[in-house]
């Protein structure tokens, strides 16, 4: 009864004897742990809070813009069968200005019915009321009213329909349409630079000359019926007034993009843990070999003082299991801090009305579960070797092992010289699936990542693109389509050094079976603001004849240069036939492009520009801002180095975060694979290493051997880590490649650099640690122990 | 056969301390040894055989006195002197070989050759032991005679002007041991180096020149064989 309690201070004792190893396997199951409680969590978190906002705000199910259609086409569409809700609305593109900013801000105008809340798409104020009907008021998104610190009592001046009016602010408002708010031409949300507003709806209807219309509807279905079919026949209900695609929460923008962030959370929790465990399993495999190694007496004396296999085999299994249990523990706390730190950093870009870390149980418990399992895997093999063990052959000397010449022997020099390079291939030659499982463990470590790292060489990537793509200073658009003179005109305006005009003409493009409602945009030939540029980046002209198309937008479509595509102008019933004369890079949405000039003449009437790029003279910036904020002549303006400069300030700011906790978990791996590897040779080869200096090898000299076979090891890893890296990398791109956005798979020298330096330096160091034991190893004792 | 003095041991003293416990295992040592000149140290275990056979090799330090090696005192050798000096002057044969598995006899040889002034080349060396047919064999292929005799080859290979063996013939059968012995006596006639033969075996200490006795770390008795056994003769 009294052995049990004994084994297990023999297992604490054992404990201490494999302290480094220990420590690093509780480290690397942690580091599983922690990513799997941290993603899922958050993911739990994100998705409790998204399902209780869309449910409490009666979030549609299907969405449609129009041109404008009489509320009666609302009525009707009302009475179509699995219809549970509908709110018929106007939307329209503004401006605001506010006194703590120079310019005209983009801003999207909505508006809110004369009577009660609307149906569907409801939002939660904040502080202060709704609108009036007909009053000059407006209900601003929380986020940019704490962009400005506005408050309600404050007014702004909106800018829309060609007119200025002063509104005054009597709420501040959140939006389930706007969780993630990303304004006209923007990558990333930035609250400075974009505005939601409601306003009374006759406030919109004279702004926009609708009089009991409508250019936008949202719907909610009832839980039986399909979402597709209501979303076909509302589309078909709609046509005759302009409607586009009629389309489900999977291309509203903001449910879209979160459901891409959870796709992405999702992946990294179940990937990263995967591998973490895999490393951890192992380690426990290396430091439990070593151990029942070591131990073959002590267990032979077990087993001779009657102690049955099975329990001397729990003894070791227990160990590994112990240091799961550790590893869970530390994982918990790190993971839930990690969570907590990581929901607070969503919370700046995804605005719901409660946001907080919540643990999601099933993924904890599966967690555990598996990371239980992983110790065990790992230590399997050791726990095996126990059982197999015979007393007498565990208290006999161990045969020694027998070592063959490999095939590499012929690559080293004969002589002397060779000798510590021999000894340590024919090492390799004698345990190749440790050297095998070193090499995978070091692989991963820098894979990882590369797989994480790359994330700054795409977004390096996707800044030069736009930096490219667009190099003039503003881009305004106009309320309505206006003459092409327009551009002429811009051009006097202060501190305008040039105006070029373009025409987007919202079409749906299709192809054989395909079809997809997009942005044509029609840009001049003379064009120098903006660049269309092929997958390498490189200028491409607009074609006179025909479409270039985004890469994406053709594959959707199943076309490639050469092929014709049939476009049809929204609210429109011609069709033109054109071929499709270029494919072009664009990482966010799904455009077209066509020469402006035949843009029109398919569109018929006079020549016409809907927005223009401009080049300012950076001396007289602000004197031009004034004077487009007086005019009101623009529905829109967006800076294009300014979103640039927020995307790249937005994507550091998340990636830093999340990309450093992977590079430092990947290098605590590369550190664990190292040392637990450099710790089972140094054990392995005590008695060699101690030979080696009676023979009169300094510390250093025998140092080099213990190193020279983490090197070689290393030296293959590293190259292997870039391309699992790279494959790694990979999989990601096709895993975030959406309609929404593409990430381009770029892998800088810089990046692997960085990955290889990490695990190089974590190598080195664990390799240090373990040969610093080799100085302090007592020669005498240990060449005079029994074999 | 003596010839000059190599190494000149006096008062040597080494402690062993663990926690309070502190064992003295050697007490005030003294002891020349000349090259050519095999010397026997016998006595029972914890005499103090070992530790001096340590500390003549350079493998560890005294606590006090001095062993002077051609007039260096090893005592003052940092541990990369200490690393140099077992390098170019000491073979060791221990009981239990001590071969690297992972390289084959004729390696093992060559491996202690590395660093030596005007070695004897690892095939010559092996075939003085008479294991030319399997030098290149790995120590798991040779039985433990020839694992010990592969042993010796790789000790004297090098010309060492001390060669340590400790128990050489402890681990092996007696034919097998009278081989190790024969090699081990010619290496101190023919290479001229200054020999210490640690063991229990009293009949072994008839193949010395000198038998020094040693009893609780000090020497107990010094005795001089005239005329010394060969090794082919001795019966145990």
């Amino acid at each position: 009864m009294r052995v049990l309690p004994i084994l297990q201070r023999k297992l604490l004792r054992d404990l201490r004897q494999l302290a480094g190893q220990a420590v690093a396997i509780v480290l690397v199951a942690a580091c599983a742990v922690a990513t799997a409680v941290m993603s899922f969590g958050v993911l739990r978190s994100l998705d409790d809070a998204r399902a209780q906002y869309y449910e409490r705000c009666r979030f549609a199910d299907v969405f449609v813009s129009l041109q404008l259609a009489p509320e009666a086409a609302g009525e009707a569409i009302r009475r179509l069968p699995g219809v549970a809700g509908v709110d018929t609305r106007l939307v329209a593109d503004a401006a605001v200005a506010v006194p703590d900013t120079e310019g005209p801000i983009a801003a999207r105008a909505i508006s809110w019915p004369e009577r009660g809340e609307p149906e569907v798409n409801a939002i939660v104020l904040r502080r202060g009321r709704f609108v009036r009907a007909d009053a000059p008021e407006v209900v601003v998104n929380e986020s940019f009213a704490e962009a400005h610190g506005l408050a309600p009592g404050d007014r702004l001046e909106l800018l829309l329909g060609g007119r200025s009016r002063e509104m005054a602010i009597v709420g501040v408002a959140l939006s389930p349409e706007y969780v993630y708010a990303l304004g006209p031409g923007m990558l990333s949300p930035d609250a400075r630079r974009f505005a939601i507003l409601w306003t009374g709806r006759r406030v919109l209807e004279a702004a926009l000359g609708a009089s009991g219309e409508f250019n936008d509807l949202a719907l909610r279905v009832n839980g039986s019926a399909s979402v597709e079919g209501v979303a076909r026949q509302v589309e078909a209900a709609l046509e005759p007034y302009g409607a586009a695609e009629a389309h489900g929460r999977e291309r509203q923008r903001s449910h879209a993009f979160l459901s891409a962030m959870f796709h992405q959370i999702a992946g990294v929790g179940r990937i990263a843990p995967a591998i973490f465990l895999l490393v951890a399993a192992f380690l426990v495999h290396g430091a439990l070999v070593r151990l029942v190694d070591t131990q073959r007496q002590h267990i032979g004396v077990l087993k001779a003082l009657g102690i049955g296999d099975a329990r001397i085999a729990w003894h070791y299994l227990e160990l590994a299991l112990f240091l799961g249990v550790l590893g869970i523990a530390a994982g918990l706390a790190a993971g839930t801090l990690l969570g907590h730190g990581l929901t607070r950093l969503y919370a700046q870009f995804f605005h719901f009305p409660s946001l907080s870390f919540r643990h999601d149980l099933p993924s904890i418990l599966a967690a555990c579960a598996v990371s239980i399992a992983a110790m065990a895997l790992g230590a399997a093999r050791g726990v095996r070797a126990v059982s197999r063990l015979a007393p007498a052959a565990a208290l006999a000397a161990p045969v020694p092992p027998g070592y063959r010449r490999v095939w590499l022997d012929r690559l080293v020099r004969r002589g002397p010289a060779g000798g510590a390079t021999r000894m340590v291939l024919r090492h390799f030659g004698r345990y190749p699936l440790r050297a095998a499982l070193t090499l995978a463990g070091l692989a991963l470590a820098v894979a990882l990542q590369i797989a994480m790292l790359f994330s700054f060489d795409a977004l390096d990537r996707m800044l030069g693109f736009h930096a490219r793509a667009e190099t003039g200073d503003f881009e305004v658009r106009f309320p309505r389509v206006l003459p092409a003179s327009a551009a002429g005109e811009l051009a006097r305006w202060p501190g305008v050094l040039k105006a070029e005009g373009w025409r987007v003409l919202p079409a749906k493009l299709g192809s054989g079976g395909h079809a997809r409602a997009v942005n044509v945009t029609g840009l001049s030939q003379s064009a120098m603001l903006r660049t269309l540029l092929d997958a390498d980046l490189a200028p491409v002209p607009v074609p006179r004849q025909g479409l270039a198309l985004a890469g994406k937008l053709a594959s959707l479509l199943e076309v490639g240069v050469g092929d014709r595509v049939t476009l049809q102008p929204i609210g429109s019933r011609v069709q033109a036939d054109l071929p499709v004369a270029r494919i072009v890079e664009q990482y966010i949405g799904l455009d077209a492009y066509m020469d402006l000039d035949a843009l029109n003449a398919l569109v018929g009437g006079e020549p016409a520009i809907s927005g223009a790029d401009l080049a300012v003279d950076p001396r007289r910036r602000g004197e031009f801002l004034r004077s487009l904020k007086d005019s009101g002549a623009i529905a829109g303006i967006s800076e294009p180095s300014a979103v640039l400069a927020s995307f790249r300030d937005t994507m550091l700011r998340t990636l830093t975060l999340i990309v450093s906790f992977f590079v430092a978990f990947a290098g605590l791996t590369a550190f664990g694979v190292a040392y637990s590897s450099a710790r089972i040779t140094l054990a392995e080869r005590e008695r060699e290493f101690a030979t080696l200096g009676a023979l009169g090898f300094g510390a250093a000299e025998i140092g080099r051997i213990l190193s020279l076979e983490t090197a070689l090891l290393l030296a293959l890893a590293l190259p292997l880590g870039c391309l699992l890296g790279w494959a790694l990398a990979w999989v990601i791109v096709q895993r975030l490649d959406t309609e929404l956005y593409r990430v381009p798979l770029v892998v800088s020298a810089h990046t692997a650099g960085l990955a290889v330096l990490v695990v190089v330096a974590a190598t080195l160091g664990s390799t240090w640690s373990v040969a610093r034991r080799i100085g302090r190893m007592n020669l005498s004792a240990v060449l005079n122990a029994r074999p | 056969m003596r010839g000059d003095k190599t190494h000149s041991v006096r008062a040597l003293e080494r402690v062993y301390r663990t926690g309070s416990d502190e064992v003295r295992a050697l007490r005030g040592v003294d002891l020349d040894l000349c090259s050519g000149e095999i010397v026997a140290l016998l006595g029972p275990s914890g005499s103090g055989k070992s530790t001096l056979l340590n500390l003549l090799g350079g493998l560890d330090r005294p606590d006090a006195g001095e062993i002077r090696f051609r007039g260096e005192e090893l005592s003052r050798f940092d541990d990369r002197a200490l690393a140099r000096y077992r390098r170019r002057h000491v073979g060791f044969v221990f009981q239990a070989y001590n071969l690297i598995p992972s390289l084959t006899a004729r390696e093992n040889v060559e491996l202690a050759c590395d660093g030596a002034e005007r070695p004897i080349a690892a095939a010559d060396a092996l075939g003085l032991v008479g294991l030319s047919a399997r030098m290149d064999h790995f120590p798991g292929q040779l039985s433990g005679g020839e694992q010990q005799r592969a042993a010796v080859a790789r000790a004297i290979a090098k010309r060492p002007e001390l060669l340590l063996c400790d128990e050489p013939t402890g681990a092996v059968e007696r034919q097998a041991g009278v081989q190790v012995l024969e090699v081990i006596e010619r290496c101190s006639l023919e290479l001229g180096a200054a020999t210490v033969l640690v063991t229990h075996n009293v009949a072994l200490a008839a193949m010395a020149d000198r038998v020094l006795c040693l009893a609780d770390g000090r020497i107990a008795e010094a005795r001089r064989n005239a005329p010394r056994r060969n090794a082919a003769d001795l019966s145990w």
